[in-house]
């Protein structure tokens, strides 16, 4: 760990630091006997979204991850890692693969955004989302989310809703990138160090919030120094993260689906902070005898 | 036991009629549509919908509520939910209590979603109306319990749910809470169709973000209103990022339409018999709560 804790925008930094381990690093490391599956089977390949099946820990499992490039041309192949509608119709189509023949899947998530062009709008941007949203929320097989690099907006939820969230030391997780908050909220983009801060998007504040459930210790200087520590330390947790949903929701063959789709949507409806000055029973009560 | 919550509580709203024009005490409104002076009181008889142009003015949820429910028959639920202010926001030009106080004068709501039951066409129904006076009918947590209570509400008395939605998205001022919303309903949603009980959608003027992203397109039936701006990224937004100029009726709900993002566009007059026919077609086979 760090000595000192990192500031917002300093994670901020980390997050989106070009030499920082990707889905795809991840997927070498990890990931036994990987066999990347392409196209949503209506319009296209979406490079920005990494999916496939490979065998994890001795088990076989479905992996769905953004992809950012690691310089300019395979960014603008992987358009910065910012996924198109039928990049989310294709993993909607692995997650049907998934819960045929009860796959675990695991997420990596690390993009600015869902791509807001106007193509993607034409192909129905929102409804592809929401459509992964509701895949993921009707999948009975245990969901783990790695949050890698930066969680932005919608187009990063779309693929982590899920049983489990891990988030990586200095990566972070927001409503809208530091820049666009920092835009609507202050009038002024140049703000955006204080909006990271402000809005609450790193892994501690949100394990206070309830939003995710594990922070992935990084090594002293980053994951991008250490690449191979930080891809071992995800292994470990999403073992170990996999090995207690097994315990929870596993069954002969497949698993608990009433318990573990109630389980997820709970987990869910927790998160949220309002007042609730609800009418006291015994005023209902006296009511009631009145009548 | 229905009515304590009513006497005790008052609605989370001003009633229709109290507070509720777009552009109060005038004889006259300008349609946006056709730039025409239209009488207001032709336009009230009308829906608010222009008899030149057929311009669909936007609808208070109050307004929304007299419109598509039976006479009397709503009864709101979950009025006591207030905003709280979890990340305790505050900017340099603004914070979140001042803008909350504010919303609440401006549109005389406690939040941008009403829930309650009622019935359509005599079909008892669940129905989730947005605001979009209200911050921008934005999504934050109360949103988000309110609707998540309603289905519950839903699923407990085997109704169908109508939701009807005017959003820009997320509620930035509650940051993570906001996106989380997202999920929330979604997974609401899906506890609902696992139930099998409808969810009628309709989108109206405009609905764009997290709320087009989430339930608002997770429905069995997405119904939309004429003109009705629809999508994923704000028109700036994308004029923005790609330089591009928009083409005209880009994202409208005819747009759309013609992109099979939606069901159908139904003309405000025509709603209430569609949707009420949709309803008792899609509960064909459940029994529902009479
Ligand atoms: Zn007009």
């Amino acid at each position: 760990m760090h000595p000192e804790p990192r500031t917002a925008w300093e994670r901020v930094q980390l997050a989106r630091n070009p030499a920082r381990p990707k889905t795809l690093d991840y997927i070498d490391g990890l990931i036994e006997r990987w066999v990347e599956l392409h196209g949503d089977r209506a319009h296209g390949d979406d490079k920005a979204l990494v999916t496939g099946v490979g065998s994890f820990g001795g088990r076989s499992v479905v992996v769905l991850g953004h992809q950012r490039g690691s310089d300019t041309r395979e960014n603008l192949a992987r358009n910065f890692g910012m996924p198109r509608p039928e990049a989310y119709r294709k993993a909607v189509r692995m997650m049907e693969v998934a819960e045929k023949f009860v796959l675990p899947v695991i997420c990596f998530v690390d993009t600015p955004g869902a791509d807001p062009g106007m193509q993607s709008e034409e192909r129905g941007q929102a409804v592809a989302i929401a459509g992964s949203l509701y895949a993921l929320a009707n999948l009975p097989v245990p969901v783990v989310v790695v949050v890698i690099g930066e969680g932005g907006s919608g187009g990063a939820l779309a693929i982590s809703t899920g049983d489990r969230i891990l988030m990586m030391e200095n990566s972070v997780y927001s409503v809208a990138s530091p820049e666009a908050s920092a835009t609507i909220l202050w009038h002024d983009a140049t703000k955006a160090p204080e909006a990271a801060e402000k809005m609450k998007i790193t892994p501690p504040d949100l394990l206070e919030f309830g939003i995710v459930d594990r922070i992935v210790a990084e090594p002293p200087d980053g994951a991008h120094a250490d690449a191979e520590t930080a891809i071992r330390s995800v292994g470990t947790c999403i073992q170990t993260t996999l090995e207690e949903l097994d315990a929870f929701y596993r069954t002969d063959r497949s698993y608990d689906r009433d318990r573990l789709l109630t389980a997820r949507a709970e987990k869910y409806r927790r998160i949220g902070a309002w007042h609730e000055d609800r009418p006291q029973l015994t005023e209902v009560y006296s009511d009631v005898a009145e009548a | 036991m229905k009515d304590w919550f009513r006497r005790h509580h008052p609605p989370s709203f001003q009633a229709v009629g109290e507070n509720n024009r777009e552009i109060p005490d005038d004889l006259w409104t300008k349609c946006p549509g056709c730039g025409e002076l239209l009488y207001q009181r032709e336009l009230e008889v009308n829906d608010w919908v222009c008899t030149r142009c057929a311009h669909h003015f936007r609808l208070r949820a109050p307004q929304r509520l007299a419109q598509l429910t039976d006479d009397g028959s709503f009864e709101e639920h979950e009025a006591y939910l207030r905003p709280a202010d979890p990340l305790q926001f505050v900017s340099a030009t603004e914070s979140y209590r001042e803008k909350l106080e504010q919303a609440r004068k401006k549109s005389k709501l406690s939040e941008a979603m009403v829930v309650g039951t009622a019935r359509l066409n005599g079909c008892p129904l669940v129905i989730a109306v947005t605001d979009f006076r209200f911050m921008g009918g934005s999504m934050g947590a109360v949103y988000g319990e309110k609707l998540v209570r309603a289905v519950d509400l839903a699923r407990e008395r085997r109704l169908p749910v109508l939701t009807v939605s005017a959003s820009g998205g997320a509620r930035m001022h509650e940051g993570m809470f906001s996106l989380m919303q997202m999920a929330k309903t979604t997974a609401a949603f899906a506890q609902l169709g696992r139930e099998r009980l409808p969810h009628i959608s309709l989108l109206s003027d405009p609905c764009t973000g997290g709320v087009t992203a989430s339930y608002a397109t997770n429905a069995d039936v997405i119904v939309a209103e004429p003109g009705a701006l629809i999508g994923f990224a704000g028109p700036r937004v994308i004029e923005q990022t790609t330089r591009q100029k928009l083409p005209q009726g880009f994202q409208t709900a005819e747009f759309c339409l013609q992109h099979g993002m939606v069901d159908m566009v139904t003309p405000r007059r025509e709603l209430r018999p569609v949707i009420g026919n949709l309803m008792q077609l899609l509960c064909g086979s459940v029994p529902v709560a009479s």
